[in-house]
């Protein structure tokens, strides 16, 4: 289980699986906690490059004029999906 | 013949046109849409999704006269460094069949490892041309960021990558470069060029002034060394000087990498809901519950790890310590190489610090699989192209050499490439 050395608590890998929308096991939180601190212990040592490039991308915005072009049909569009109704894709119920 | 597990799809899909690529066979990664043909990606998540439309790419080869072979194993999502990642299998290099092939894009080398085709395309996000291409002992190039199309390249780390050529000889690289590389205006990260014909650049190669980064060989395993100086000691033979040099920062490139394309993925990948496409759960109570637990039963254990950690170095608190860091870190690594190309013509490294691994040796650690990725990483957050050249065997398992040129400079790495192609 998790204790005082862990970057992040059963709690936090809960709270992030919440944000990314992706049910865990509890065997996987348990594996997550572990992991996921080696990871984010590597991340840390970023602090040690010494940066000093100067931000001078010369990065322009590509943009193209608003018109209406060609695109999938809307059986095309539907054709993957689990479930359709009436021409549109069909979502979980909201209650 | 052992089964290698090369193709998630193996299907003939016939040219639409005919030209530079007239009776080539190409076998295609399957994260490329292929209008009409089940692309997976490696997930779960997208089995039985048929593209309504191709990949720019995968045009391009039907329409100059190629035939594709099928759709290639690879990591889920392109995660991975071993191809093991694949909800259907790891693919066996055709070399030693108890190794990996490399990943994640194992099932297209393999394909031309085993004289399957002679072409094939991956992507390379990290490393994923260029890895396997080095494990199986075939050409990989990773582009120039935007001079290949996206368009139609299932997502997981925009700003990193790009498709890139596997093949059996330079030739074949130049000839698969030809064909994909070029503005196309469904990708506006595309630069406007003119269509280059790279296949001239065979005929004229070319030695160079190299640099080699100490910090991107000192990692590497003892007989991966041997073979890289023994084979730097043959191309300077043949005219190549070289010198070593220290470019700092690239020894955090693994950490900066992770961070971004964690980054990226978690974004990227919350399409994934089983509403438009892809597997739906049957549970959950209201939108939120039914988008996690169709996630959370179809995407694999590397794709949930890295969303997680993506989702956290991007939250509330956390984003300054991580993402921006790594921003930072990106634009460090980068400066350092261009500085580097106005006394150096190309910069070199071994591919792979390591040989293949064996199969199921590697995933219980991740960090050990990311750390395999230093030498090629710093490539992708620089924009600029590399291609993984054959350097021969140690222990009858393939190293690879990367060559390393300045943004656009392409015809330098075939030129360079030629030579390793004629010496090595």
């Amino acid at each position: 289980m998790t204790d005082e050395s862990n970057r992040v608590s059963e709690e936090d890998v809960q709270h992030i699986a919440d944000l990314a929308r992706v049910t865990l096991e509890d065997d996987e939180i348990e594996e997550y906690i572990s992991q996921m601190d080696d990871v984010l212990d590597r991340f840390e040592t970023l602090d040690e490059v010494d940066v000093t490039a100067e931000d001078n991308d010369q990065l322009e915005n590509i943009v193209r004029p608003d018109v209406i072009d060609e695109s999938l049909s809307q059986e095309e569009a539907l054709s993957n999906a689990e479930k359709t109704k009436d021409g549109y894709f069909e979502g979980p119920s909201t209650n | 013949m052992t089964d290698l597990n090369i193709y998630i799809t193996e299907e003939k899909i016939d040219p639409e046109g005919t030209g530079a690529l007239d009776g080539e066979q190409v076998a295609v990664k399957d994260n490329l849409c292929v209008e009409g043909v089940e692309t997976t990606c490696g997930s779960k998540i997208l089995r039985g999704y048929k593209p309504p439309y191709n990949a720019t790419v995968v045009d391009r080869l039907l329409s100059e006269g190629a035939t594709i072979t099928g759709k290639t194993n690879m990591d889920e999502f392109a995660m991975g460094t071993t191809t093991e990642t694949s909800h259907y299998g790891a693919t066996k290099n055709p070399v030693d069949t108890e190794r990996v092939p490399g990943g994640s894009s194992g099932g297209s080398a393999a394909a031309v490892a085993s004289g399957d085709v002679n072409l094939a395309l991956g992507s390379d996000t990290g490393g994923s041309v260029r890895c396997p291409a080095s494990f199986c002992g075939v050409y990989g190039l990773k582009p120039t960021y935007g001079l290949v199309s996206r368009y139609g390249l299932i997502a997981y780390a925009n700003s990193l990558e790009q498709v890139g050529p596997i093949a059996d000889s330079v030739e074949g690289i130049a000839e698969l470069l030809t064909v994909i590389s070029g503005s196309d205006e469904k990708d506006h990260t595309t630069v406007e060029t003119e269509r280059t014909d790279y296949t001239q650049f065979c005929e004229n190669p070319e030695s160079y002034h190299v640099g080699i980064p100490g910090e991107l060989i000192d990692n590497a395993d003892e007989d991966v060394k041997d073979c890289f100086w023994s084979a730097m000691g043959e191309l300077e033979s043949e005219g190549f000087t070289y010198e070593k040099i220290e470019m700092p920062s690239v020894e955090k490139a693994v950490e900066a990498y992770y961070v971004i394309a964690m980054s990226e993925a978690s974004s990227n990948l919350a399409r994934f809901d089983g509403v438009r496409y892809g597997h739906r759960s049957d549970d959950g109570e209201d939108w939120n519950e039914n988008f996690s637990a169709t996630r959370g039963e179809a995407f694999g254990d590397e794709v949930k790890k890295r969303i997680m950690l993506g989702t956290y170095a991007t939250s509330e608190g956390y984003k300054d310590d991580y993402y921006d860091k790594a921003q930072s870190v990106r634009r460090q690594i980068r400066s350092e190489f261009n500085e580097k190309f106005n006394q150096y013509d190309l910069i070199a490294t071994p591919t792979m610090p390591v040989k293949p691994f064996k199969i199921g040796d590697s995933l219980d650690d991740p960090m050990k699989m990311y750390l395999a990725d230093a030498n090629t990483t710093p490539i992708n957050l620089s924009n600029i192209p590399a291609m993984s050249v054959p350097t021969g065997k140690s222990d009858n398992l393939p190293v690879g050499m990367q060559l390393i040129a300045p943004s656009f400079s392409e015809p330098m790495l075939i030129k360079a490439g030629m030579v390793a192609q004629q010496t090595l």
